[in-house]
């Protein structure tokens, strides 16, 4: 079991648990806004990108490859972004932060 | 080679040069075809403009057939960005939940109808009817308005003979004029009335504008769609385990449509117009010459995808570009991947097999390249799944 936290743009801040599947799973079926998840997780669209607290990266790890090259071409991507189709639910990753990006 | 192949004409040149040549109308386009590159490409829309005249940045060009300008397709950030904030809410709308389930009605009641034939031709009788009345959905108008586009024949803008046919495109922009006049005239809750009540930093959206729109609307989610739903059709007749797949394990069917869209890119190209000296891939371009994305080049680089020539219906990981990329990505996209999703899942229920007879394939000619992207015609039957 992982509690989440989410941050929207609105400054809404919505908290979630979840025990299996991807974050952005978890974020659509609780329609956490800005999430979308269009492509349903094969990494194709990036419509999941979330700013991870930078003290909660050592939980997600850092963007894969394949992340990183979708990422070096959103402009409101930094270190901390990752597209949450590719953060797995584990107990490891509990009591993260995400932001949602714009 | 299997019947529902779809083979990459492209794979010699993007490992070897990186850009492909094609003459069309005097306006010669420098196609893109590396993954990267074309990712790339797509997000610099500074250097490589969408909002150029109407109709340049389609290959083959539309220019000599059409001046309406295809919004937001055909305009550039930050502009482009107001209008698709206004038709983006619309079109998602699919992921509605009495949408998706009208949507099922209207599929089940088209495999229903096949079942019972003997003999389908499948762009015709069934690709074409399913596009066209689950179109009625997106524009939230009557269904039986379908009739009338199914009444067009498979091509708004092409023919049999030629690429280009301006007297069909015309059909297609007087319809679009006489159902703007009625929605003027009886605003209801459709998509021509939305787009009229709707302003742009405070101003109200022409007339001009909306059939912009509306154009795209039309022209963007035919062929394409038809393409998509055919080749799912063909790759399932060789692929009977496929359905039984589905059947056992339906999750899997989002990725499954992420795949054919990656596997048959209805789309094979957009272009945009270049607007200073540059280079491309070590390819030098000019000011004001044209470069295409070449999505079906892009979504074959195994320097992406595993396998890039097997569809792999589980595909975890598929940074496919079927849908365009970056800030012009398809506008269609919610609405089609439900139909293929909705379409998958219901031939997995009600059908067992499905047998090819006779077909012809639909070869695009790119001058340096031949690509197949799809079929003229295909006759087939359609086989009921009995417990």
């Amino acid at each position: 079991m992982a509690k989440i936290t989410f941050i929207t743009s609105d400054d809404e801040t919505i908290v979630v648990e979840g025990t299996s599947g991807s974050v952005m799973e978890l974020a659509v079926e609780h329609n956490v806004k800005g999430i979308d998840g269009d492509c349903g997780g094969v990494c194709s669209c990036a419509t999941c990108h979330v700013h991870v607290k930078p003290e909660d990266m050592t939980k997600t790890g850092p963007a894969s490859e394949i992340e990183t090259d979708m990422l070096e071409l959103d402009d409101n991507a930094d270190e901390y972004s990752r597209l949450c189709c590719q953060i797995e639910i584990s107990d490891a990753i509990d009591g993260v932060e995400l932001t949602v990006a714009k | 080679m299997q019947k529902s192949e779809l083979p990459d004409p492209f794979e010699k040149a993007r490992l070897e040069k990186g850009i492909g040549e094609m003459k069309d109308q005097n306006d010669p386009v420098k196609m893109i075809l590396r993954h990267k590159d074309v990712r790339k490409t797509a997000h610099n829309y500074k250097t490589f403009q969408s909002g150029a005249i109407p109709g340049r940045i389609v290959v083959p060009s539309e220019v000599n057939i059409r001046k309406t300008r295809q919004i937001p397709f055909e305009l550039d950030p930050p502009i482009h960005g107001l209008y698709r904030a206004i038709v983006e809410p619309w079109f998602k709308r699919p992921l509605q939940v009495d949408y998706t389930e009208k949507l099922t009605d209207q599929i089940s009641e088209l495999v229903e109808e096949t079942l019972k034939k003997d003999k389908v031709e499948v762009i015709g009788e069934f690709a074409l009817v399913l596009q066209s009345r689950a179109l009625t959905l997106l524009l939230n108008i009557p269904y039986e308005e379908a009739e009338t586009w199914i009444s067009w024949g498979t091509h708004v803008f092409r023919s049999e003979d030629t690429a280009l046919d301006a007297d069909k495109a015309n059909i297609l922009y007087d319809y679009i004029d006489k159902e703007i006049d009625k929605a003027i005239e009886n605003p209801g809750a459709d998509l021509y009335s939305m787009l009229l009540a709707s302003e742009v930093e405070g101003k109200k959206l022409t007339r001009e504008e909306v059939k912009g729109v509306m154009v795209l609307t039309f022209a963007g989610g035919r062929d394409t769609i038809i393409n998509a739903v055919t080749n799912a059709i063909a790759y399932l007749s060789e692929h009977q385990e496929s359905l039984e797949r589905f059947r056992k394990e339906p999750e899997i069917i989002g990725k499954a449509v992420e795949e054919m869209i990656r596997y048959f890119s209805p789309l094979t190209q957009m272009g945009r117009v270049v607007t200073e000296d540059t280079h491309v891939c070590e390819h030098a371009v000019k000011a004001d010459t044209r470069v295409s994305l070449c999505w079906a080049s892009a979504n074959r680089d195994d320097a992406v995808f595993e396998n890039p020539n097997e569809i792999v219906l589980d595909r975890k990981i598929n940074p496919h570009v079927g849908f365009g990329f970056s800030h012009h990505n398809c506008l269609g996209a919610t609405h089609a991947r439900q139909i293929m999703k909705v379409l998958l899942q219901t031939l997995a229920d009600k059908i067992k097999s499905i047998e090819v007879f006779d077909y012809k394939e639909n070869i695009e000619d790119l001058d340096e390249f031949k690509r197949k992207v799809g079929y003229d015609y295909i006759n087939v039957k359609f086989n009921r799944l009995t417990n």
